[in-house]
């Protein structure tokens, strides 16, 4: 397989539905040409073009606006080159085995794939050995994961074999670099088999990068009993785009935990889509969106059961402050075969500005008649009562209202596998609050 | 403990407050001199609890009139964080939850703010681990409860052997124990008053608010104070507490109306 870039870019100017249509070929333009997965591509290719880019007609873009994205133009990808002491910040020492993308590509002398624990194969798409799990994880018919699906230059492929645990996490770190607005499509697929487990930090950060636009897609696809405790962490540049999907399959008995943090972009989306395909599986999604000045963040996540015994718990928290806006959508569905699942869902919100908004829309769609299903959603400001109570020890206002936030993030964070890293994330929450 | 001629704490002078436009402290005195131990008692709805809000500077309480010195300062003027950090303590009713801030954290952060103000050196994290273990014992409290979120999941009796935590570890010059005893269970009660004892010096001070005699049997009250209707209406010695626990408080209402 080769890779070529197309440096053709070509810049839109019209409106309305044309306006998308040109907008999707400036897009498609910027492919780089990939030779082989020809198969995948072209059925995602012809997804995207039937389809055609959504506005916020479309109701699962209701709340996020997408028109300050289709004023951008993109160039295609460029590899470009980082030192290590560039990405020095990034790198986290108990996370031994890494696989780093720069711009999409592969970058070989800033990851460290030696020396790998046993029963873990790494590999990137363009050397993979067997990709048939590949595109056929569930959700890969929305349009941007199409796109990706169109214009992926290369990925990561983890591959975690048969009874084994690979104990120290696995970082993804996916960075863009340079001048240029470009767009990338990251890729990744994670295969556990039967009886495995493993942890990953799948991470998206911007290096001396402003605008650009990251389109994102993870499939994890889990075995009989396998276990994936999955965190992707967003923290893209205060002026990029991104929107990415994770997209997982479980099998009977898997245990899969997402914990999703989205603090970067000026628009973000993140759509985390589960299908337990058998029983007794269980999953937990847990969310943090930090969104500030401007920023608008959305997550959009699909949890759709198609077995009994099986069990899920989500949690979603927001951070809003200024005139930021976040968007939580959280269906999950629960089909008459789904008899005994177990399943609850939470949306809290904190709004730190009266011009900060929200809109959460915790869905449940159940058919199934014997279930143990709950969903709640929480709008709140900070407590004047706690801030008291702090105050009232010592704390000043300031330092007592950092100390609350703190505490509501620190509920998702501290699910991070990596001390370092959590203490790096709170810190960065704090700063954009203050 | 009355010592002659020992310093004024606080003195509080013809103070008159308001929650959300409705009067509720109506003229109270009150002087407390270091190494005292004050009661004040009174029926439900007497004001008992706003006149510690107002002392620790709770926003919602409205000061309308009089003064409050404290340590020669008038202690209107300062924030809530200030007045703590000065040295004025109050141990909450009702301690609120506060979900993902680790206890041993927040004990610190609170310790550390005084010890600033103080121009004290900051306590690394292990220093003040040894500190907090060496208190732990004031409350006979088990150290699991460091590592959980502030008061998040405790028990009515573990809550306040946390104030008293954290009271032992500011050292406060004014401790004000807002019925720190309401909800406890005799064993908690007798822990709770033995580590307000241990805290009690000559050069501190300490005002309880009750309405039960009860507490009042462990930790004995140099002066008792009668709360009605925003003001104090009679002050005895501990055998006022006795009295009010064996005829109520109306009578001191109808003595008050007598005079």
């Amino acid at each position: 397989m080769t890779v070529e870039v197309n440096p053709e870019a070509v810049a839109p100017s019209l409106s309305a539905v044309q306006d998308r249509q040109a907008y999707l070929n400036h897009l498609l333009a910027q492919r780089p040409s990939l030779t082989g997965l020809s198969e995948v591509r072209d059925s995602a290719l012809s997804i995207v073009q039937e389809r055609g880019l959504p506005s916020n007609r479309d109701e699962d873009w209701r709340f996020t606006d997408l028109s300050g994205l289709y004023k951008t133009s993109f160039a295609a990808p460029t590899a470009a080159s980082l030192s290590l002491e560039e990405i020095d910040a990034f790198i986290l020492a108990d996370a031994p085995v890494r696989l780093v993308f720069v711009n999409g590509f592969f970058a070989p002398d800033l990851s460290a794939v030696d020396n790998l624990p046993a029963g873990l194969r790494v590999s990137t798409l363009a050397n993979a050995d067997s990709l048939a799990e590949l595109g056929h994880q569930p959700g890969m018919t929305e349009v941007f994961t199409a796109l990706n699906t169109a214009s992926f230059a290369d990925g990561a492929v983890l591959h975690i074999a048969k009874n084994q645990m690979v104990e120290a996490p696995i970082h993804l770190l996916y960075l863009t670099t340079g001048d240029t607005p470009i767009i990338t499509s990251p890729r990744g697929l994670v295969v556990a088999e039967a009886n495995s487990a493993a942890t990953l930090i799948e991470e998206y950060v911007a290096v001396k990068a402003e605008s650009y636009f990251t389109n994102a897609v993870t499939e994890v696809c889990l075995g009989q009993n396998a276990q994936i405790h999955h965190h992707r962490i967003q923290r893209e540049a205060k002026t990029a785009f991104h929107i990415g999907t994770t997209a997982v399959s479980q099998d009977r008995d898997s245990r899969y935990a997402l914990t999703s943090l989205s603090l970067g972009g000026q628009m973000s989306r993140h759509n985390p889509v589960v299908v337990p395909t058998a029983e007794q599986t269980d999953t937990t999604l847990n969310g943090l969106t930090l969104a500030v000045d401007q920023q608008v963040a959305d997550t959009h996540s699909d949890l759709s059961f198609t077995g009994p015994h099986c069990t899920a718990q989500q949690l979603h928290k927001c951070i809003v402050d200024n005139r930021a806006r976040a968007v939580f959508n959280g269906r999950v569905f629960v089909p008459k075969l789904a008899q005994q699942t177990n399943a609850s869902q939470l949306s809290r919100n904190l709004l730190l500005s009266a011009k900060a908004r929200v809109d959460t829309k915790p869905q449940l769609e159940i058919i199934a008649d014997d279930v143990k299903c709950a969903h709640g959603a929480t709008v709140s400001q900070l407590d004047d009562e706690e801030v008291f109570y702090l105050q009232s020890r010592g704390l000043d206002r300031n330092s007592a209202c950092d100390l609350l936030v703190e505490g509501f993030a620190a509920e998702i964070i501290e699910k991070l596998p990596i001390a370092e890293q959590r203490q790096t994330l709170l810190n960065a929450v704090l700063s954009q609050i203050r | 403990m009355i010592i002659d001629n020992s310093d004024v704490i606080l003195s509080v002078r013809n103070l008159t407050a308001d929650v959300g436009g409705t009067p509720i402290l109506k003229g109270l005195n009150l002087e407390i001199k270091a190494g005292e131990i004050h009661a004040i008692m009174g029926p439900n709805g007497s004001g008992k609890s706003t006149f510690s809000k107002v002392l620790a500077g709770h926003p919602a309480y409205t000061v309308t009139g009089g003064e409050v010195i404290y340590k020669g300062q008038n202690l209107l003027e300062l924030e809530p964080e200030e007045r703590s950090r000065s040295g004025v303590f109050l141990a909450f009713q009702y301690p609120l939850e506060i979900p993902g801030v680790s206890n041993l954290d927040f004990l610190r952060v609170s310790c550390n703010s005084k010890r600033q103000h103080e121009g004290l050196e900051e306590l690394d994290a292990f220093d003040f681990d040894d500190l907090v273990r060496e208190r732990l014992d004031v409350v006979k409290m088990d150290p699991a409860f460091l590592d959980r979120s502030v008061n998040e999941g405790f028990s009515g009796g573990e809550k306040k052997r946390n104030e008293i935590l954290q009271m032992a570890l500011l050292e406060p010059t004014l401790a004000i124990l807002d019925e720190t005893d309401s909800g406890l269970d005799i064993d908690a009660l007798k822990i709770v008053a033995n580590g307000v004892n241990q805290l009690a010096k000559p050069d501190n001070a300490t005002l309880m608010i009750t309405h039960y005699q009860r507490l009042l049997d462990y930790i004995v009250p140099d002066f008792v104070h009668v709360m009605a209707e925003g003001k104090i209406l009679t002050t005895g010695g501990k055998e006022l507490a006795q009295e009010l626990e064996a005829k109520g408080y109306d009578w001191v209402k109808q003595e008050e109306v007598a005079v």
